[in-house]
């Protein structure tokens, strides 16, 4: 039998929370903030990079959690889904996904969350092709997208979407 | 401001529990091993060395308590193959370890040796019966609808006009895969908590298999990430899996699927080929025809008949038939079963008679236009089952309406002044579908159901709906809620809706068939009503009361007589007849019609195509929520243009070779068009409010209107979806091959 790899210690920042994880290196960033951290608002829909579902942000980028090995997530700050509200206080981009209509199973709810809120961060103010272009790494076989395009565009009104970059 | 979602706040928060969000304590992980062959017996099965095989739980065929066979419609498809299997990705055994990481070499130190058979993969090789792989002729289930006197017609036509027309099949390419967690002891029964469609499909189908009795069988919809009828049938069998490996290890145990495993075994839409001979006039009247509808079942018959039912009651699409003869079938080939998705039967049918309407069009020299305003059905007369349209529905003004707002004439009139520049690469084209979509069950269905819905007064005062009916997107939760609050003249936040828990709430009917808002909405309305009318006339609350007057009559009604639960059945309206055996009368209680518009350009440097627009205008009866309705429209609509464009799947031996999201291809945000949505609301006094189901309507239009597009941009018919760039490449190269071989001709002579 092989000698299974050794676990190590990582840590980084999830939704400005400290956290300090003993896993394998190569464990997927996905499993490690669904599984050791509880934090199921990130989901699988492939497991390829493909669908989006598993998007997190990661030092302000948008990435593919599934495709992250969780060394490569040593002193990093992630945002996840369950970061965004404050409290009870939606963020605008749940809210506006809320009365828009962008949200219908769910399931690839909170990547489009993510990706929503890196495009307003790198384009407060985006057209709707930049809105189409930037949400068009996640895949949603409910809506159509229409919905959830009008709720980007929605929130992109007046909001400092930037504090939420943690 | 139309009601808020009742599950969107933990939808957009993370906070909503799907499947795989719940863990238990002491849960096992379950995984299947599947056949690698199309056909054969299992001779052998060896477990490999290098494995801790006592640390796993291990189920086989002879494991299951009571029958081996999937509860659905015939019982012959097994839970766990036994001595043969007919399919690849068949279940053979099931494996459970409590570290899911442990499975996957296991599953591979699994040796299953077979004496192949030989399989069919096609229609045409199934209906050759050279290979009888199911029954005696390879054949669930026939239909023959006939009306008037369809052999006395072809002698008055002037014109007879043929086409064969073909669909492939689709993943529904839920972004949620199949998965559930179950329970068993041996005193309380199985447990299954899951990502299903259907609590009381699941729940029939456990009783069989465990021969339990009612009450020793529990089934708990989780939140569930889309559906669209992949999750109709299937979790019955992914539910009884978990189940089994729950018995055996007296623990919870976990099954779901990862993406290839759940795209190569689980269902899809059933592939389809239609053949059209229409009889028509001098002046384009269809005088009759023969359609010739077959679907391709796959292995086991699950839901083909009535899929095959739908799509042969739609296959004349909306139009006046004075004659008229549809033969139908469900043949078995050696791949995974096809069943339920978004349409059932009906997108493939329709989209043969919408092609072959632009082919009878252009036999005869009139615009698609003009063909279909002459052969429209009209209030009054009898669709292909003769059953009698009553309702006004003005099908030359929907036609008319959805052109207008498309811009279709004068679109038309450019692109073909575009297209005498022959140079230009991209063509433009526009074309459109018309189109009905008959709501609830099939002729007899709704009355076997016998659905029962049931409102609840609580002790506290609220409201509460009681129905097997889940949400997996579509907004079931919202609606009901919103009709229950609308009879009852409360706020929507009054009312709330219990869990899809068969052991709280009744068997309201599948959640499928467009029939939730039409049908189960009605129940609700009435069942409602009946709380409000037992609390005015036990003196506790007075006409034109308030929100706070009814909670105070409820929670006392509540606490002097206890539990306070008003039920309301099914009961067919008057006047609706279906003939089971001549396949006649009233095949639904409603249809919602709809034109679809789709403008679309050619790239023939690439020879890809794009839909720069896409007009979608409905009759729908009443739309009860305007955000959830549109959104329905667009989603339907996304879906059928990845089943026009984009989704192939490739077959090799009865398997799927790209059961990825990487090569199967559906569409992106940057993909689609602006999908323009219109309604138009005649009412309907079979659904809640006036409502006719609208869930499936906006998945038969845009594949055939997108097609007629392309016909329009490049001059050539296609008959077939997926129409993908090698398709059009190939067409256009094989006409230019046709005209310079005519060219060359005629310089010869």
């Amino acid at each position: 039998m092989n000698t299974p790899p050794a676990q190590c210690e990582v840590s980084f920042t999830v939704n400005g929370t400290k956290q300090v994880v003993r896993a394998y290196p190569m464990e997927r960033l996905l499993d490690v903030l669904r599984h050791r951290l509880g934090l199921t608002g990130t989901k699988e829909g492939c497991g390829e990079g493909e669908c989006g579902s598993c998007s997190v942000l990661m030092d302000g980028m948008l990435v593919n959690s599934c495709l992250v090995p969780l060394l490569q997530a040593q002193g990093a700050r992630i945002v996840t889904v369950e970061g965004l509200a404050k409290g009870s206080q939606l963020h605008a981009l749940q809210q506006a996904l809320l009365e828009c209509g962008g949200a219908q199973c769910g399931i690839c709810t909170p990547g489009f969350l993510m990706a929503a809120l890196h495009l307003l961060n790198e384009k407060p103010q985006p057209t709707v092709e930049d809105i189409k272009e930037g949400l068009a790494g996640n895949l949603c076989r409910c809506t159509g997208y229409a919905q959830i395009c009008e709720a980007v565009a929605q929130a992109a009104v007046g909001v400092d979407i930037r504090e939420n970059d943690r | 401001m139309p009601v808020p979602r009742k599950e969107g706040r933990d939808k957009v928060t993370g906070r909503a529990r799907y499947i795989d969000d719940i863990v238990m304590p002491g849960m096992l992980y379950g995984t299947t091993v599947r056949s690698t062959i199309p056909r054969g017996k299992i001779r052998k099965i060896t477990f490999g060395d290098g494995v801790a095989w006592d640390e796993f739980v291990v189920v086989s065929a002879t494991d299951i308590p009571g029958a081996n066979c999937v509860a659905l419609i015939a019982d012959d498809q097994p839970y766990l193959a036994n001595e043969v299997v007919n399919h690849p990705e068949e279940p053979i055994l099931l494996l459970a370890h409590s570290n899911q990481h442990a499975l996957t070499k296991a599953v591979n130190a699994i040796t299953i040796e077979y004496d192949p058979l030989p399989a069919v993969f096609t229609i045409e090789e199934s209906e050759r019966q050279a290979e009888i792989i199911w029954g005696t002729d390879n054949t669930f289930k026939r239909f023959l609808v006939e009306k008037g006197d369809v052999d006395a017609v072809w002698a008055k036509a002037h014109y007879i006009v043929e086409g064969e027309y073909m669909t492939g099949a689709q993943e529904q390419l839920y972004i949620e895969n199949n998965g559930v967690i179950s329970s068993f002891d041996h005193e309380g029964g199985v447990t299954v908590w899951g990502s299903l469609q259907c609590p009381y499909y699941v729940h029939k189908a456990l009783m069989k298999l465990f021969t339990f009795p009612e009450d020793k069988v529990r089934v708990v919809q989780a939140e569930t990430g889309g559906a669209f009828g992949g999750k109709e049938d299937y979790p019955s069998i992914i539910a009884g899996h978990a189940a089994l490996l729950s018995m055996k290890s007296g623990k919870p145990v976990k099954i779901v699927y990862d993406r290839m495993e759940d795209m190569a075994a689980t269902t899809k839409r059933h592939p389809s080929r239609t053949r059209h001979r229409t009889a028509v006039s001098r002046d384009g009247k269809i005088l009759g025809g023969e359609i010739d509808f077959v679907v391709d079942g796959g292995a086991y018959a699950t839901l083909s008949s009535v899929v095959l039912s739908r799509g042969t009651i739609h296959a004349g699409g909306p139009y006046y038939w004075p004659n008229i003869r549809i033969r139908a079938k469900a043949v078995a080939t050696n791949a995974p079963p096809h069943g339920a998705f978004r349409g059932f039967g009906a997108p493939q049918s329709l989209f043969a008679m919408e092609r072959h309407m632009d082919r009878i069009a252009a036999t005869v020299g009139l615009s698609p236009v003009e063909i279909r305003r002459r052969n429209f059905l009209k209030t009054g007369q009898t669709t292909t089952t003769e059953q009698t349209i009553h309702e006004p529905i003005d099908l030359v003004q929907l036609l008319d309406r959805a052109l207008a707002l498309a811009d279709y004439h004068a679109k038309k009139e450019r692109f073909r002044k575009e297209k005498e520049n022959e140079s230009a690469t991209p063509k433009k084209g526009i074309g459109f579908a018309a189109f009905l979509h008959g709501a609830g069950f099939t002729g007899s269905g709704e009355r076997y159901l016998a659905s029962v819905v049931g409102v609840e007064g609580c002790a506290n005062g609220r409201v509460r709906v009681l129905v097997s009916s889940t949400e997996f997107g579509q907004g079931t939760k919202t609606v009901l809620c919103q009709i229950a609050a609308e009879t009852l003249d409360l706020p929507y936040e009054e009312v709330d809706i219990a869990p899809a828990d068969t052991g709280e709430v009744p068997n309201s009917g599948p959640t499928v068939a467009s029939r939730t808002v039409m049908v189960v909405g009605k129940l609700v309305q009435s069942a409602a009503r009946g709380i409000q009318q037992t609390l005015i006339a036990s003196g506790l609350l007075r006409e034109g009361y308030s929100r706070d007057e009814f909670r105070r009559a409820c929670a006392k009604y509540v606490a002097e007589r206890g539990e306070f639960k008003s039920w309301a059945r099914y009961e067919p309206p008057p006047g609706i007849f279906w003939d089971d055996e001549k396949y006649r009368g009233e095949a639904y209680a409603a249809y919602a019609w709809a034109v679809y518009v789709a403008e679309v350009t050619v790239d023939l440097t690439t020879y890809s195509v794009k839909v720069d627009d896409f007009v979608a205008l409905q009759e729908v009866g009443k739309v009860l929520h305007p955000v959830l309705a549109r959104g329905q429209i667009t989603g339907g609509v996304a879906q059928g243009l990845g089943f026009a464009l984009y989704e192939k799947v490739l077959w090799q031996d009865g398997r799927m070779q790209n059961g990825q999201m990487t090569n199967y291809i559906m569409p992106t945000s940057a993909d689609l068009p602006p999908i323009r949505v219109y309604f138009e609301e005649l009412g309907n006094e079979h659904g809640a409010f006036g409502a006719k189901g609208i869930g499936e309507l906006p998945m038969d239009g845009p594949a055939p209107a997108i097609v007629s597009a392309i016909e329009d941009a490049l001059g050539i018919g296609f008959n077939t979806v997926p129409l993908l760039p090698e398709d059009i490449f190939e067409a256009t190269l094989a006409r230019a091959r046709t005209t310079n071989r005519g060219r060359a001709l005629q310089g010869v002579r």
